[in-house]
């Protein structure tokens, strides 16, 4: 049983973005990185499920930047076997197709049983890299995927979808297939101290992708701040406690719903 | 032309198609393009003739028996023949959990890609500019789309008034489709628990974010939401890590409300989130970010930690209440 698992680094959730000086995307110098959320959960999976089989291999993909081997390091330390680096320094001016290209063309020799992915980046959010991937690899996919039945691995995998308003449904697929993973489907292990040494000697490779043009590349053209739909009453001027008393009295006053 | 995608269930509407067939009409009207509906379905669905009923060129139903139940495969064999049969400028659909499951499949067979979940558009010398949320709802980007048609596009739910849809009078049209081996088998879908709450009922909701930091603080909120005489909700990530249940989460996967008052306790705003909430008569929003989504859509908002304000409003909702 081989899993690859594709990770990416994002910017921290918490951090304040600002906009880069061509107005193009935010600037990303002294903005902390983190390893996309859902992703997280997608490697917690693929762990599980080959720990469940007794054996097998679980290689971390990641497309990015040098700075993005904190991810690989981060995952080989919670138990990933080996990596796979897309080398590319300007990842931002890459469309999801062309980031879909260059993983199956650096995947698709380690013919994978199977590929797991966060359901969307925290970025761009594109949500398409894997379903596309998928495609380019010629195998199945399931998006936003809730649970693995791993009882059922062997030529066919069982996977719970989310639907949407709390519906659900099951669906069996045949192998090789791609998942791409909803976040909360499990509980996301520590690194292990052992597993932190051990990550030192375990194997990244390196691939430079060929960067084909993509004509039909969405192209952002200006990225500011969402404009205000609503006019909004800021309470406190900064002082919690004080807004709360304000509010209250707004919530009487204006809003009547005391 | 443009066409665009009708979900449904056992031939019952997925209502927010209504707000597809209006953003392509209104596309229409920019661009100077008629709009076809394209219904995938096993038989002569019943829905083909409700859908008519819009002002339309034509209702498609793409049929072939494996298209009786979703999956990514089917749906993907029959879009790829409707659009190779009709040769479309656009493709328009709404940024459902099934679209995002086939369309993004569809577009990279024909070598595009989707320019998804868009929250508006604007018109520009025959050509559309689109604004979609990224970083989380942070920040917003203006996108546009390169290359030749066919063009995919989907929208954000809310983003159109499915009720502003144009009505009219459509033909409609079987095209049988080919489809090719199915490689996932699915079974019925299902409600995990009933709801045990229904949220949507709810007058006034307190709803708690990550901001709330532990499970012990979640009673904090119950006090503030027992004064009120409100109901407790969550984001995503309160659920998730079984804080509160499930049944009480707000958002895309969760319950969609339209409550007179809705409080979000330390919750961002992310775009999963608002999509469940937006809608509330007013929106108070606590949070230390004063750069937090949440405050977009906010009528009040207090920057500061949750843990001053809300024992401080707790406080005074008893007074008011005397």
């Amino acid at each position: 049983m081989k899993i690859i698992v594709l990770m990416k680094q994002v910017a921290n959730k918490d951090a304040v973005l600002r906009i880069a000086g061509d107005e193009k995307w935010i600037n990303e110098t002294d903005v902390a990185q983190q390893t996309n959320e859902s992703d997280g959960y997608a490697l917690e999976e693929a762990l599980r499920t080959v720990e469940a089989k007794g054996g097998g291999e679980v290689v971390v993909c990641t497309l990015g930047p040098q700075s993005a081997k904190t991810v690989i390091k981060d995952a080989l330390a919670r138990g990933a076997n080996r990596a796979i680096h897309v080398v590319v320094d300007d990842a931002k001016s890459l469309s999801a197709y062309q980031i879909a290209k260059a993983i199956a063309d650096a995947i698709r020799e380690e013919n994978a049983d199977l590929v797991f992915t966060g359901l969307q980046s925290d970025d761009a959010s594109y949500g398409q890299t894997g379903v596309i991937l998928a495609e380019l690899l010629g195998i199945p996919h399931a998006t936003i995927v809730i649970e693995v039945d791993r009882e059922s691995l062997g030529d066919t995998l069982r996977v719970k979808r989310e639907l949407e308003s709390g519906w659900y449904q099951w669906f069996t697929y045949t192998l090789p297939s791609l998942l791409t993973i909803q976040s909360g489907i499990s509980q996301i292990r520590y690194a292990s101290l052992k597993g932190i040494m051990a990550a030192k000697s375990k194997e990244v490779r390196e691939v430079t992708p060929t960067i084909e043009s993509f004509a039909s590349a969405a192209q952002i053209q200006k990225v500011y701040m969402p404009l205000k739909t609503k006019q909004t009453q800021m309470l406190g001027n900064g002082d919690a406690k004080a807004g709360a008393v304000e509010l209250v009295e707004k919530l009487k006053t204006e809003v009547r719903a005391i | 032309m443009i066409l665009v995608f009708i979900e449904h269930k056992d031939c019952v509407l997925n209502k927010t198609s209504l707000e597809a067939i209006a953003a392509a009409q209104a596309i229409g009207k920019d661009l100077g393009l008629g709009v076809t509906a394209v219904l995938p379905c096993d038989k002569d669905c019943s829905l083909a003739q409700d859908i008519a009923g819009y002002n339309l060129e034509k209702v498609i139903v793409a049929k072939n028996e494996k298209l009786g139940t979703y999956t990514p495969d089917g749906y993907a064999d029959a879009w790829e023949h409707v659009i190779k049969a009709t040769d479309p400028q656009y493709i328009v659909m709404s940024h459902t959990y099934q679209v995002r499951d086939f369309a993004p499949k569809v577009a990279a067979r024909l070598g595009r890609e989707v320019v998804g979940d868009c929250i508006r558009y604007k018109a520009e010398g025959g050509k559309l500019m689109l604004t979609r949320r990224i970083f989380l709802g942070k920040l917003d980007a203006d996108v546009t789309i390169g290359g030749d048609a066919p063009y995919f596009v989907t929208f954000q739910s809310g983003a159109f008034r499915g009720d502003s849809a144009e009505k009219g009078s459509a033909a409609v049209e079987t095209m049988g489709v080919t489809v090719g081996d199915i490689r996932m088998t699915a079974e019925a879908p299902f409600q995990e628990a009933k709801a045990t709450v229904d949220l949507t009922k709810s007058d006034i909701i307190v709803a708690v974010g990550r901001g709330i930091k532990s499970q012990e603080n979640i009673a904090l909120a119950q006090q503030l939401a027992d004064v009120l005489g409100a109901d407790l909700a969550a984001s995503r990530p309160i659920c998730d890590s079984e804080w509160l249940p499930i049944d009480r989460q707000i958002g895309s996967s969760g319950q969609t409300v339209a409550p007179k008052v809705y409080i979000a306790l330390g919750i961002s705003g992310a775009i999963q989130h608002i999509v469940g909430m937006k809608n509330a008569g007013t929106i108070v929003a606590i949070n230390k970010d004063s750069e937090a989504p949440i405050f977009d859509i906010a009528d009040y908002g207090i920057v500061g930690d949750l843990f001053d304000a809300v024992p401080v409003l707790i406080e005074e909702v008893k007074k008011a209440k005397g």
